[in-house]
């Protein structure tokens, strides 16, 4: 009554309406909130997984990296220190510092040339598989994705085997007269190989100093090395048909009667692939990027299983090196910052990527310079006529 | 049965599988089966070993983690635990960790460690500094190498007991040797002799001498110059003039194709090139006799102590793990027990012949060199031999070392010695 009366009596009010059980409320009441109290009962067991077995133990990460946790007893009894464990690491000086750099040089090329590669060579085998006029695509669908389905760790030893100095690749390569490298022990970079084409074998005096986290940017132009790129090899094989599988259903969500379009205007098979596939499967391209830049960042398994780092520190990358140094060197709080550095890598290059590959509105100048460019044709027609 | 029946008994197979499937994996592998020889490889569903014989009443129960080797020493643990189970009332149930630093460490987090396990010298800093081993050095009875003792000594105080060791020596091929018209007999023991022998056994097909690219073989020379990583005191002195004639030589030795990294001629360890042929000497240590058995066992070797330095004196180095026992153990009187019953003369000449590893303890040198006389070289060499000094992150700063031995033909080696340096120092307590 109150209310009305402050209010004022104005015309188009809506009428109060009263609620079934009362006014009183209740978190579940009524059959809308039936369905809510079921949901969260199926969302609970998940819930639950995910806060003890990933919440509560990053946060305890979190918590370590900033303390002085020695290995012995709970995480909680240790100090907290501040970022010690992060100036350590970032100062560039010190060898916890250069073996950071080291593996940041190590996957920083390692992404640098998996992601694009992975995402062309997924692309293109989508597209070649999803051609309606393929014989056989079922099968070389799953044989394209069997790799993604494999164990990493076997196909890393079998990688392993390949590779060595006399397995199948170097005795193939032996057969036609070219004269392979050892490859998973060799640590020279594939930069300094190319800058020794050009007869630059040495650091020059100019490219000695090291300002950036103690590798000298000499170091930093070395490329990965070759037996980094027989680890790049292997990621692209095995996670090429995972993506494969995203682009083939985006491509099936383009509808038949867009390429047809696009071929009654007369665009080749090249021109439709750039100018109308691949602008379509633009939010496909960005989760493949993504999830490539997420996992190349990551990398572990393959390392851990095969090179250990070996060799000369060139396939040491950030993943790796926080598990060497927590479990190896006992040095937690070092371990746990790195993990959140790469965190921090991890994150502001998917958004960095985002911003990238976001719609843009195509600019006004722009879309009037071609409507320009047809009332000029037109009138061209028109004076011909 | 209607199709909805079919499909939910499908549904209650498949997660039935899937359990068991999950259930099977690896878990903690127990050996239950105490009759030798006990088989590590069994699989157990829930990884709970049953203990077979039922506890004394007034006997502790230790909890045994290692990381074995093989069967072999599998098998000579079992056996020495179940000959000290029965001679002391206690028992302990030995477990195999498929990670044994990483077992260890959840062990340490979780303040319920294993009793009894093994620690190697990259781990041993660690632990002893924060406080998760038992220093129980003063309450065994045996006399160690001195060089073992000092791998395990942290803080002045000796922690834990060596089990055995390994030292490095040079492994020549005799026939290799007797063909290139060398005299039987009249092995290299100086440099320049160890550089002519290497120059005659060099052809086209054989390199005369082959070593990992790594400290953990290049550091022998070291040792033989009068240099190393340490200093008598124990501190860091890497960047010598001692350290840097050793690496000199064997710069040269590489430069000249008379020595060469086994990866450059195709294999993948020192043994591997030995036994193959393609290397007429290598420089490894025990487990050569093993390898060379099991992959190449027609290959004719013989283990001589490394040669001498320019300032005559030997040098080779070692490697060892310990018995280590943890301060949160609520059986530290048992543990120290049967550590000292491991180390005993009978137990330690009982694990080289079961295993093939070298005693720790010197009281039998001479009976273990007189009943393994192919591997004399090796335990003479623990008179003089080196070890991994005991400094937390040295794995570390060892790989950054061997990352320059990698390159070492163009390496800069007074740059590579300082860098060395510096990264010890850093880490030295």
């Amino acid at each position: 009554m109150t209310v009305q009366a402050s209010v004022g009596t104005t015309a188009a009010q809506a009428p109060r309406r009263r609620r079934p059980d009362g006014g009183r409320r209740r978190l579940f009441s009524g059959r809308k909130g039936g369905q809510a109290a079921a949901g969260w009962l199926f969302l609970s067991p998940t819930l639950i997984v995910l806060t003890v077995f990933m919440v509560v133990p990053i946060a305890m990460a979190v918590w370590v990296s900033v303390s002085d946790f020695s290995g012995r007893g709970s995480p909680w009894d240790a100090n907290f220190v501040g970022f010690d464990n992060y100036a350590q690491l970032l100062s560039g000086e010190g060898l916890p510092s250069r073996q950071l750099g080291q593996a940041l040089r190590n996957n920083l090329y390692y992404v640098l040339l998996v992601v694009p590669i992975q995402t062309a060579v997924s692309l293109g085998l989508a597209v070649l598989v999803n051609r309606r006029i393929m014989r056989g695509r079922g099968f070389f669908r799953t044989a394209f994705y069997f790799p993604s389905v494999t164990s990493s760790v076997a196909i890393t030893v079998v990688f392993l085997f390949l590779f060595s100095a006399t397995g199948a690749v170097n005795r193939a390569f032996s057969m036609i007269g070219v004269n392979a490298p050892n490859w998973l022990a060799d640590p020279r970079g594939l930069g300094h190989i190319m800058l020794g084409w050009f007869g630059v074998d040495q650091a020059p005096e100019a490219l000695r100093a090291s300002p950036l986290l103690g590798v000298s940017w000499w170091d930093w132009l070395a490329g990965p090395s070759v037996a980094m790129t027989v680890l790049m090899m292997m990621a692209i094989f095995t996670t090429s048909g995972t993506f494969m599988l995203l682009f083939i259903a985006a491509l099936q969500g383009i509808s038949g009667e867009v390429s047809e379009a696009a071929l009654v205007d007369g665009c080749t098979g090249w021109q439709r692939l750039r100018h109308v596939t691949i602008p379509m499967l633009r939010p496909t391209i960005f989760t493949v990027m993504t999830l490539g830049l997420i996992g190349t960042w990551q990398v572990f398994d393959q390392i851990y299983t095969g090179t250990q780092g070996a060799p000369g520190n060139t396939t040491m990358t950030p993943a790796f090196l926080s598990y060497q140094t927590s479990f190896v060197d006992s040095r937690w709080g070092n371990g746990a910052a790195i993990a959140f550095i790469l965190f921090v890598i991890i994150v502001t290059m998917t958004i960095i990527q985002r911003n990238v590959l976001k719609e843009r509105e195509v600019s006004k100048r722009k879309r009037f310079a071609v409507l320009r460019a047809k009332d000029a044709r037109a009138a061209a027609k028109e004076v011909a006529s | 049965m209607s199709k909805r029946m079919i499909r939910l008994l499908a549904l209650g197979a498949a997660s039935a599988l899937a359990l068991s499937l999950a259930a099977c994996g690896n878990g903690d592998e127990q050996v239950t089966d105490p009759t030798p020889p006990p088989v590590a490889g069994g699989e157990n569903g829930n990884g709970n070993g049953e203990d077979p014989v039922p506890p004394p009443v007034d006997g502790a129960e230790l909890d045994i983690l290692i990381g074995t080797s093989g069967d072999a020493e599998t098998a000579s643990v079992q056996a020495a635990i179940d000959a000290w189970s029965a001679a002391t009332g206690h028992t302990a149930n030995l477990r195999i960790a498929t990670d044994l630093g990483q077992e260890l460490a959840q062990g340490f987090a979780a303040a319920a460690p294993p009793d009894v396990f093994y620690v190697s010298t990259e781990a041993f800093p660690g632990w002893a500094e924060n406080g998760s081993l038992l220093a129980f050095g003063d309450q065994l009875d045996a006399t160690f190498y001195p060089a073992l003792m000092a791998s395990f000594t942290w803080d002045d105080t000796f922690f834990c007991a060596p089990k055995d060791f390994s030292t490095l020596a040079l492994v020549i091929n005799t026939q290799m040797w007797s063909d290139a018209g060398l005299e039987e007999g009249a092995w290299p023991t100086t440099w320049d002799e160890l550089r002519a022998a290497a120059q005659t056994l060099t052809t086209d097909d054989v390199v005369g001498l082959s070593f990992g690219p790594e400290w953990q073989r290049v550091g022998t020379f070291m040792a033989q110059a009068g240099g190393g990583l340490l200093d008598s005191a124990g501190n860091a002195d890497v960047d010598t003039a001692a350290n840097l004639t050793a690496l000199e030589f064997v710069q040269g030795l590489l430069a000249d194709g008379i020595a060469a990294f086994p990866s450059a001629i195709g294999t993948g360890w020192g043994g591997e090139a030995f036994g193959s042929g393609a290397a007429a000497m290598t420089i490894e240590g025990n487990w050569i006799a093993g390898a060379l058995r099991n992959d190449f066992p027609d290959t004719p070797w013989v283990a001589v102590e490394l040669p001498a330095g320019p300032g005559g004196a030997r040098g080779t180095l070692q490697f060892t793990n310990c018995w280590g026992i943890a301060a949160d153990s609520d059986n530290q009187e048992a543990a120290i027990s049967f550590v000292n019953w491991m180390v005993q003369d009978e137990q330690q000449m009982q694990a080289a012949r079961d295993f093939g590893v070298m005693p720790s303890v010197t009281t039998v040198a001479d009976e273990w060199a007189a009943e393994f006389p192919q591997f004399a070289a090796f335990i003479r060499g623990g008179a003089y031999a080196q070890g991994v000094p005991p400094f937390q992150g040295i794995s570390a700063v060892i790989g950054e070392f061997n990352a320059g031995i990698d390159g070492l033909v163009n390496a800069d080696l007074q740059a590579l010695l300082a860098q060395t340096q510096g990264d010890l120092a850093a880490i030295q307590p």
